[in-house]
């Protein structure tokens, strides 16, 4: 079965029109991420399938039923936000047995559940206590928890990582996808943050300007863009892209080549000055300014001294290039530069 | 804190500062009080003087608790006060989360004629007011007094409140949204608690005016069961002869609950126990 289908989803605020005709399917289990830089739509996209926002056109699938007349509370969704949004007035137990009690569950059953979410997110020391006396990380802990107790059809995350700091984020990005595998439920996530894309989701939704750009496994994008915009966007750092001519393509192309797939050699066909070098210790990023002045990045793995302003050339494997038209799309083409390199 | 602000003579000129004017402000609070305790002679002979033994004297307060139901007059004041506050706060932050939260056709135009009685004085209106009581016999009620303030009170009420309103945290009321929580509850539960401190600064401003009113308990409750403090406190101030001691007692007397009421109304908005609600 599936757990979500959106049919021709439009939404427009007045004249503005800020998603076009999204078509998707997530399956019952599946973690599918939207992504896509801010302003693209991939909040208001989860406000319309949540039903906080309605959809202008189109139809809403939850397991089976459409919802798009259904109230949020009643459309089988749990939602975790971005601010965490917890009750300030209510304990962390209260908190998470909210939406029960008005479901009007039988009190032993909230109680069980609220018991097993605290135990699963390691929050029973905490559950007396208020929101304001609560951490950050624990904070997002309770919301997760208020949404898990809640047994929803369909989990929607809002950018739940957001207002944490790296080492909570990575903390709680394993949490969540532990969750995910102990629970098996679906989930659609929203994040502009990649590195939660690639690493959590079953399936990415890349989103630009509220058109859907490509739909696919974090490797099938990665292996496999099917455009220049989500070529870029997936990655880091990320793709280079320099005019196809350098290296004898047609005028106008543009060829991208991940920083990974780049070396520094003798005899490269690439000519390039460093600009500057970035040492991170297993990695070091050489940032490097070609002769028509496209900044290109070099991923080395670890440690090179290379100092700035040294002339040098640029290797790659042809097999690892990308080739896209003028207007960014993918031209397929086994040889896609010609063979004088 | 910087070196600027750590100066001596800025620290002291800042605090010389809101001395005086603490001095001028409580000036007359003082003068009222220590005059009210003496007798009527020595409040012409040395009024800045402080009540001793010999001008010592409580007949103002013996007069006020014998003439007149003063306990009658000030139980309408607090009712009037309290019930005007109790309906501005309750419709005025009803009116404002709807102007806040909801989208709706001519939003923007509701607003602002919502406010536009900030800058309508209700006085104008006196006469089709006192008519408008009369059609409907609420002549020399309390509840004529209530209906007043409270409209008085309304826009000042809803402009403040939209605005802290719009600042609520959108996802705190989603949650509740998709936590079944109805609109009712997540106004009365999740907003109001948030926005205490702008309800605490609108109750204040109310409550004085209220109060101190002696115009509209004059035109529409100047019955003898329906005077409010201010008024009741006019019969020792005739129009050849004044009770100075009795006008001096009442007065003192009336600053009381206006402090009581003051005084919880700020604890409120120095409290921030709905911090960590978001973020």
């Amino acid at each position: 079965m599936t757990a979500l289908t959106l049919k021709n989803v439009n939404k427009s605020f007045g004249k503005v029109q800020v998603l076009h005709d999204i078509n998707l399917e997530v399956e019952d289990g599946e973690f599918v991420v939207f992504i896509g830089p801010s302003g693209c739509g991939k909040s208001t996209l989860l406000r319309v399938i949540s039903g906080l926002e309605d959809a202008t056109s189109g139809e809403i699938t939850i397991g089976g039923d459409v919802v798009n007349s259904v109230p949020p509370a009643k459309r089988g969704i749990a939602m975790v936000f971005q601010s965490y949004a917890l009750y300030p007035h209510l304990t962390v137990k209260a908190n998470m047995a909210l939406g029960l009690k008005q479901e009007r569950r039988p009190k032993d059953e909230i109680e069980a559940r609220v018991a097993e979410a605290a135990r699963m997110l390691s929050l029973g020391d905490y559950l007396d206590r208020r929101p304001s006396e609560l951490s950050g990380g624990q904070r997002q802990r309770v919301a997760i928890g208020r949404a898990v107790v809640r047994q929803p059809k369909l989990f929607l995350f809002d950018e739940p990582l957001s207002n944490l700091d790296a080492a909570l984020r990575m903390n709680t990005r394993i949490e969540i996808a532990r969750l995910h595998r102990t629970l098996d439920a679906s989930m659609v996530y929203v994040t502009h943050d990649q590195t939660e894309a690639m690493t959590l989701a079953d399936k990415i939704v890349v989103l630009r300007d509220g058109r859907v750009e490509q739909v696919g496994s974090p490797m099938e994008l990665y292996n496999n863009p099917a455009n220049q915009f989500v070529a870029g966007f997936l990655g880091a750092p990320s793709m280079n892209f320099l005019p196809a001519e350098l290296v004898g393509g047609s005028p106008g192309t543009k060829i991208g080549i991940r920083p990974e797939h780049m070396r520094l050699g003798a005899d490269g066909p690439i000519k390039a000055v460093v600009s500057h070098v970035e040492n991170l210790g297993g990695d070091t990023n050489v940032l490097a300014e070609l002769s028509d002045g496209t900044q290109v990045t070099v991923r080395l793995f670890g440690q090179h001294q290379i100092a700035p302003d040294q002339a040098t050339t640029i290797v790659y494997d042809e097999a690892d290039s990308f080739l896209f038209d003028r207007d960014g799309h993918r031209i397929r083409n086994d040889a896609p530069v010609v063979a004088s390199v | 804190m910087n070196k600027a602000r750590r100066n001596p003579f800025n620290l002291a000129a800042a605090h010389g500062i809101l001395i005086v004017y603490t001095i001028i402000a409580l000036f007359p609070v003082f003068v009222i009080l220590i005059n009210s305790f003496k007798e009527r002679r020595s409040i012409f002979r040395e009024p800045l003087a402080l009540p001793h033994s010999e001008s010592f004297s409580t007949v103002g307060y013996e007069t006020v608790f014998n003439q007149g139901d003063f306990f009658l007059y000030f139980q309408n004041s607090l009712i009037v006060t309290v019930a005007s506050l109790f309906f501005v706060l309750l419709f005025g932050a009803m009116a404002a989360f709807a102007l806040a939260e909801y989208k709706f056709k001519g939003n923007t135009l509701m607003g602002l004629y919502l406010a536009l009685g900030i800058m309508i004085p209700i006085r104008i209106g006196t006469v089709a007011i006192l008519e408008m009581m009369v059609a409907t016999g609420l002549v020399n009620t309390l509840w004529a007094l209530i209906l007043v303030y409270t409209a008085q009170g309304l826009p000042l009420a809803v402009f403040i409140l939209s605005e802290f309103m719009r600042q609520v945290s959108d996802d705190l009321k989603n949650a509740g949204r998709i936590d079944g929580l109805s609109e009712y509850t997540i106004f009365f539960r999740l907003v109001l608690p948030l926005v205490r401190p702008a309800m605490a600064t609108v109750a204040v401003f109310n409550m004085i005016p209220i109060w101190n009113d002696l115009w509209f308990p004059l035109i529409l409750a100047p019955a003898e069961e329906t005077k409010t403090l201010t008024l009741g406190s006019q019969v020792f101030i005739g129009q050849f002869v004044t009770d100075w001691n009795a006008v001096l007692s009442a007065l003192s007397m009336a600053i009381l609950p206006v402090m009581v009421l003051y005084v919880i109304f700020s604890r409120q908005l120095i409290r921030g126990i709905t911090s960590g609600a978001v973020k």
